[in-house]
């Protein structure tokens, strides 16, 4: 602590109001902040979407391709591949690869990003919820399909709640990580809650006063998710009651 | 109601492979209580999971009320759901309260409407003394609790046939009678069943025909009485002085 501050000139404190006029209120720079904000929300938004809808979809495939080999041959491989490279390659490299690349005719980088997020964080939600499917007793599925339950309303309605309530945790840690990975969105060129503060900085040479407040509202992103999947996992936990 | 047909079953593990059933004939009829004991490993609860079709038989036949199920375009869901099952270690479903437990199939199958299952379902709890736990979550109940509860689920299909796979064998001692109370009562109003169980009692009060089985097959079979007094199989005489 003492370090942290030896860093910080003795006067900052003096002339923090002045700073903060500077960073925030001066020629409406707070805009910078709340553009920025609403960036880094809308791109994590969908990319959550899109990694849910698209990790499910891959557990699926690859635990319906494990309990039978001989299904799904095809599609097995393409998500075995869709998984070694996203898991294989940096977020950076893929963000850059989607906007210079795939989005090269297109000018919307808000999209470019939102699908390279999304399919990133699908290749990770693909294996925390395949490992949820199979930490589920293998005594229900045959408790469902012993009622006359087929394949799908099995593992719907008895596999996928409980495999869901166990992989929360994991989930969450997940999303946590993905509000964070949008930071780097800055890399083409979006003005996102992090280039927001760093383009305060290149106006007002000050960094301190911009990057903590960025530091600060991302915390805030942050604290408030856990809270929501706090809740979540008490709600999906209601049955472990005594 | 069921026939069975020179079935066999051969697992495919890592240290070669293992038959567990080495062919099997039997042919049980509407109305029949039948016990199979027999020792650890004998492929008593293989057979039993092959009727329903939980294990894929490798070889021979299963018929199902005049239909054979072993075969690739047999509904084995339809046939199921006529084909109660009741596990060692219950399997009721932790994420639901007891009500849902039971009412699950039959709603999901659209057989009942959810205000006609819960009915059935109350019912059915009310006649196993557990209708004030329909709100309760498996995890809030006893082993035997558990195991009635899950009798009934099986019991809210209309099933034809009953089958137990060593229904009492995870329980604490006490709370084993009042899972075979159950069991009897559910005997005694006619139901077919197929029981895999150490419990001789049950299987001489209850039985109409016991099967010894060992090595997968089919020593010896007879009605209880003749079973327990007068066994011949060398085998069979051995098994019932250690249990017995």
């Amino acid at each position: 602590m003492n370090s942290l501050l030896a860093a910080i000139p003795l006067s900052y404190f003096s002339e923090f109001p002045q700073k903060f006029y500077d960073a925030f209120i001066e020629k409406n720079r707070y805009q910078y902040i709340v553009d920025g904000l609403g960036n880094t929300l809308k791109i994590t938004f969908f990319a959550i979407i899109i990694g849910i809808v698209l990790g499910t979809i891959v557990a699926l495939i690859k635990t319906a391709h494990t309990d039978n080999p001989k299904k799904l041959r095809i599609s097995n491989a393409i998500c075995t591949f869709y998984l070694t490279v996203i898991r294989g390659t940096p977020i950076i490299v893929q963000l850059m690869i989607m906007w210079y690349i795939v989005f090269q005719w297109s000018t919307n980088r808000i999209a470019a990003a939102i699908l390279a997020f999304g399919i990133n964080s699908g290749a990770y939600v693909a294996e925390i919820i395949r490992g949820g499917i199979q930490s589920v007793d293998k005594g229900q599925v045959e408790a469902g399909r012993s009622l006359g339950l087929n394949q799908r309303d099995t593992m719907v309605k008895i596999v996928f709640p409980q495999a869901l309530k166990n992989v929360l945790p994991a989930i969450g840690n997940e999303f946590i990580a993905l509000v964070k990975e949008t930071s780097v969105a800055g890399y083409i060129a979006i003005q996102d809650l992090t280039k927001g503060g760093d383009t305060i900085r290149s106006i007002t040479y000050d960094a301190f006063t911009p990057l903590l407040a960025v530091a600060a509202i991302y915390l805030l992103i942050v604290v408030g998710l856990t809270t929501l999947l706090g809740k979540l996992e008490r709600r999906l936990h209601r049955s472990d009651y005594r | 109601m069921i026939t069975v047909k020179n079935l066999r079953k051969t697992f495919h593990t890592l240290n070669g492979d293992l038959d567990v059933l080495n062919g099997i004939n039997q042919n049980i009829e509407k109305g029949e209580k039948v016990v199979i004991v027999g020792p650890s490993g004998s492929g008593k609860s293989t057979f039993l999971r092959c009727l329903n079709l939980l294990e894929q038989p490798t070889n021979g036949e299963v018929w199902f009320e005049g239909t054979q199920i072993n075969v690739p375009d047999c509904n084995i869901n339809q046939l199921r759901q006529k084909m109660g099952m009741v596990f060692q270690h219950f399997n009721l479903f932790p994420h639901l309260t007891v009500l849902q437990n039971i009412t699950l199939a039959p709603v999901t199958l659209k057989l009942k409407t959810q205000q006609e299952a819960e009915q059935g379902a109350m019912q059915l709890l009310e006649r196993i003394g557990l209708a004030d736990k329909a709100k309760a979550y498996p995890v809030q109940l006893s082993g035997g609790q558990k195991q009635r509860i899950a009798i009934v689920r099986a019991l809210a299909m209309n099933p034809d046939v009953m089958l137990f796979d060593e229904p009492t064998s995870a329980l604490d001692p006490e709370m084993v009678g009042e899972v075979l109370q159950v069991m009897k009562e559910l005997a005694a109003e006619g139901m077919t069943m197929v029981v895999v169980t150490h419990e001789m009692g049950f299987a001489r009060e209850v039985a109409t025909r016991v099967l010894f089985m060992d090595n997968g097959q089919v020593l010896e079979e007879a009605e209880p009485q003749e079973f327990f007094e007068h066994p011949k199989n060398a085998r069979l005489q051995d098994f019932l002085s250690k249990v017995l």
